[in-house]
């Protein structure tokens, strides 16, 4: 079957151990997480996880099911790209040279990036975007000297008014 | 009132309905122990002589009774002892709540002494757990772990309590009555109106059912609509006893080491009717083959099993009794004559061939025949030998012998009980099985050594007989749990399988592996009567049908454990045998 990308919206008891379990899925039955991003929610009781994964139809199945049986796990869907904001985040630190400076501070204009740290000899650049358009600026960056990066991974909401959870218990108080 | 944590968890297995608890003692659960000394009017402690026998009499007491058997273990090693138990219990879905001390909450993380992570170790053997870090909300949790267990697909629970939330104090509420299940799932109108519109343009439906008929309790409805259906029925080792077994619909366990009449009427069926059972591979042998030939109509209550391991053309999640009973009910009755006779005729052929290959065995043993066998080399030979018997002229019984002769003997309603290899296949083969819950095995996880614990647990919740079926291999693994057997008076018939080796792996390694018998040859030198009657426990050896009656008829008179050592031929083999990931075209049937 054709492999895909899927992206999950997990709602999730916030609870300690949680991200273990998830996770532990994952590891246990063989499925492989592309990323895994996971923070607090509107409401104090929970927190959501967004998780991206490449594979066919039967496994998004079967990974939709087996999250479903987990205690922890309250609401799972698969977003659709189409419908959904996907950001990622990424953090960069490139050199800082009197030969680069102009061309780095060119291309971070062009995406929108922004300048969050600046010394002589290091710049760090934040940028928010799909997937895509992250991995085209690291690209970009690497001829003037990436020192180190860290990205988030993939958060990601439904557009429109439609919600992971509509039938929200607000004072949930997880055990 | 304003009790301790340790008062809590008395107090919360009493309310849910808990009157007996497995375990085993030590320094984190010792304030939970003072609190059971305190309830000893009310729960009943069943010490075991080792966690992972009270895992598994917890086990036992489950299967047996249907209710959610509880265990106790103390921190560290107590608590990793128990993981087999409840690995044993999440594979084949048994409720059970595990209960586990903890160090104080200040000192965990610290590796402490008797420290270790249990929650993290458990999570992949147990349905949920728990770490229980307020004492105001033990009694939630252990109320929840109760439900978590027993409802839907059942499964174990383990709740860890550290030391300090046993000793603090806070006010509890009794709850009136047992936490109820979550509602059970329904299938949808729908998807039950395709099932039957599936059902009724088949012409060789065949029914392949599991556990699930015996935890759903739906035997009653399996039987009615496997006569509207007009069709055969086989099972999964998990769903033995949920039909009898001299049922005229019923052909047996499929599968690796199942009934030829059951295997070779699901590969010529159009329409298997899959019924809370998950398709391991042991019974269905290589996935992708396997149900090349069928179509599938697949009811589970998990909806995670549904297209899991094998793919149906029709998937109902819902609770199987409440499923079957509806279908039943607009399913207009089926009559399938032409197929159910090609059944009779796959019966005939299977006895034919069941009693082929035991003449070509017996023509081949030489224990049975006194002439030693040929496959032995001469170090073989030396262990191979009982004590104080001379190998070429020694006897010894085959496993029809062994199991038709207890069942001879067997006196009012027991419970088959069995560890795992070849003396467990036989059972689930030859056994004769009444209603349900009268056979207790290690379906999914195989665990050698469930047997003792699992037939102790057993007694206690039914107060029925239980006959342990064993192989020397397996019974050497938890014999230790001969002394609770003896000190909790369960009169427990134990029937070794004693042929020396272990003998499923060495029969693999017959076929598959050049006869390379690698480790499978076991010292004969450990006295199976005297290891019994040191533990006060009665014991007879038999090498004859005449010595297995003599013995049979005194270890069913006992109202105390009693050991039947057995003394087999190691090379007697299992049969049929689909080979590992193989198909039905592959299936040995005589060797």
């Amino acid at each position: 079957m054709e492999q895909q990308e899927y992206v999950l919206g997990v709602m999730v008891a916030n609870i300690s151990g949680v991200l273990s379990r998830v996770s532990g899925m994952f590891t246990r039955r063989g499925f492989n997480i592309d990323s895994l991003t996971v923070g607090e929610t509107e409401s104090r009781g929970y927190s959501r996880i967004t998780i991206s994964f490449h594979g066919d139809e039967d496994m998004k199945e079967r990974i939709l099911k087996q999250l479903e049986k987990l205690h922890d796990v309250k609401e799972v869907e698969v977003l659709a790209k189409d419908d959904t904001v996907i950001r990622e985040l990424l953090l960069l630190k490139v050199r800082n040279s009197v030969e680069t400076r102009q061309d780095i501070m060119a291309a971070v204009e062009i995406f929108r990036s922004k300048i969050v740290d600046y010394s002589s000899a290091a710049l760090i650049c934040e940028l928010t975007g799909e997937t895509s358009k992250i991995d085209a600026f690291i690209s970009l960056m690497r001829e003037y000297g990436i020192m180190e990066m860290c990205r988030t991974g993939l958060v990601a909401l439904e557009r429109g008014e439609n919600c992971l959870r509509t039938e929200r218990e607000a004072d949930l108080d997880p055990i | 009132m304003n009790i301790t944590g340790a008062q809590i968890v008395t107090e919360v297995l009493c309310e849910q309905g808990c009157d007996t608890v497995f375990g085993y003692p030590g320094g984190q659960v010792i304030d939970l122990y003072d609190a059971l000394w305190l309830a000893k009017d009310r729960i009943r402690h069943v010490l075991t002589a080792h966690e992972q026998g009270a895992a598994h009499a917890a086990d036992g007491y489950a299967r047996a009774s249907g209710k959610v058997g509880v265990v106790i273990a103390t921190s560290g090693p107590g608590a990793t002892n128990l993981v087999t138990g409840l690995a044993t219990a999440h594979l084949d879905s048994v409720p059970l709540v595990a209960v586990t001390g903890n160090v104080p909450s200040g000192l965990i993380g610290r590796d402490a002494f008797q420290e270790v992570d249990i929650v993290g170790v458990s999570m992949p053997v147990t349905k949920h757990n728990f770490i229980v870090k307020d004492v105001t909300r033990l009694a939630e949790t252990l109320r929840l772990a109760f439900k978590i267990a027993k409802s839907g697909r059942p499964g174990p629970v383990l709740v860890d309590i550290p030391k300090d939330v046993q000793t603090a104090s806070c006010e509890f509420e009794p709850a009136a009555a047992p936490i109820e299940a979550e509602p059970k799932k329904t299938s949808s109108n729908h998807r039950l109106r395709w099932a039957k519109e599936m059902i009724e343009k088949s012409r060789r439906p065949y029914i392949y059912f599991g556990g699930g008929i015996i935890s759903g309790d739906a035997s009653a409805e399996l039987l009615a609509f496997a006569e509207r259906c007009d069709a055969p029925m086989g099972c999964s080792l998990m769903g033995l006893s949920a039909v009898p077994t001299d049922h005229p619909r019923f052909l047996g366990m499929q599968g690796m080491h199942g009934h030829f009449a059951a295997s070779a009427a699901e590969q010529e069926a159009d329409l298997v009717i899959a019924l809370g059972v998950r398709f391991s591979d042991r019974a269905t042998g290589d996935g992708d083959s396997f149900a090349e030939r069928f179509r599938v109509l697949h009811i589970d209550i998990d909806a995670a099993e549904l297209n899991k391991n094998i793919h149906a053309q029709l998937s109902v999640q819902g609770d199987v009794k409440d499923a079957l009973s509806r279908l039943t009910e607009i399913l207009p009755q089926q009559h399938h004559p032409t197929w159910m006779k090609r059944i009779r005729t796959l019966r005939r052929e299977e006895a034919e061939r069941t009693a082929h290959s035991h003449e070509m065995r017996d023509a081949r043993s030489g224990l049975q025949k006194g002439m030693g066998t040929v496959t032995e080399t001469e170090a073989d030979r030396h262990f191979l030998l009982p004590p104080g018997q001379s190998y070429d002229t020694s006897p010894c019984l085959t496993h029809e012998q062994i199991i038709d002769g207890i069942e001879a003997a067997k006196a009012g309603s027991c419970i088959a009980v069995t560890d795992v290899g070849q003396h467990q296949m036989w059972a689930a083969q030859r056994c004769h099985l009444t209603v349900p819950r009268c056979f207790l095995t290690s379906g999914g996880l195989g665990t050698m050594g469930f047997g003792l614990g699992a037939a102790v647990g057993a007694y206690i919740a039914t107060g029925r007989r239980p006959v342990l079926f064993t192989g020397d291999g397996c019974f050497r693994m938890n014999l230790t749990e001969l002394a609770t057997a003896v000190a909790e008076k369960v009169p427990v018939v134990i029937v070794i399988f004693n042929n020396g080796v272990l003998g499923m792996v060495r029969q693999w390694q017959t076929l598959f592996f050049d006869g390379h018998h690698s480790a499978t040859t076991l010292p004969r030198t450990a006295d199976f009567v005297k290891i019994a009657e040191g533990f006060g426990a009665g014991a007879m050896r038999a090498h004859t049908p005449e010595e297995l009656k003599a013995a049979a008829e005194t270890a069913f008179a006992q109202e105390m454990p009693f050991v039947i050592d057995c003394i087999t031929d190691p090379d007697e083999t299992v049969l049929p045998m689909l080979p590992p990931g193989g198909s039905f075209a592959d299936l040995i049937t005589e060797i």
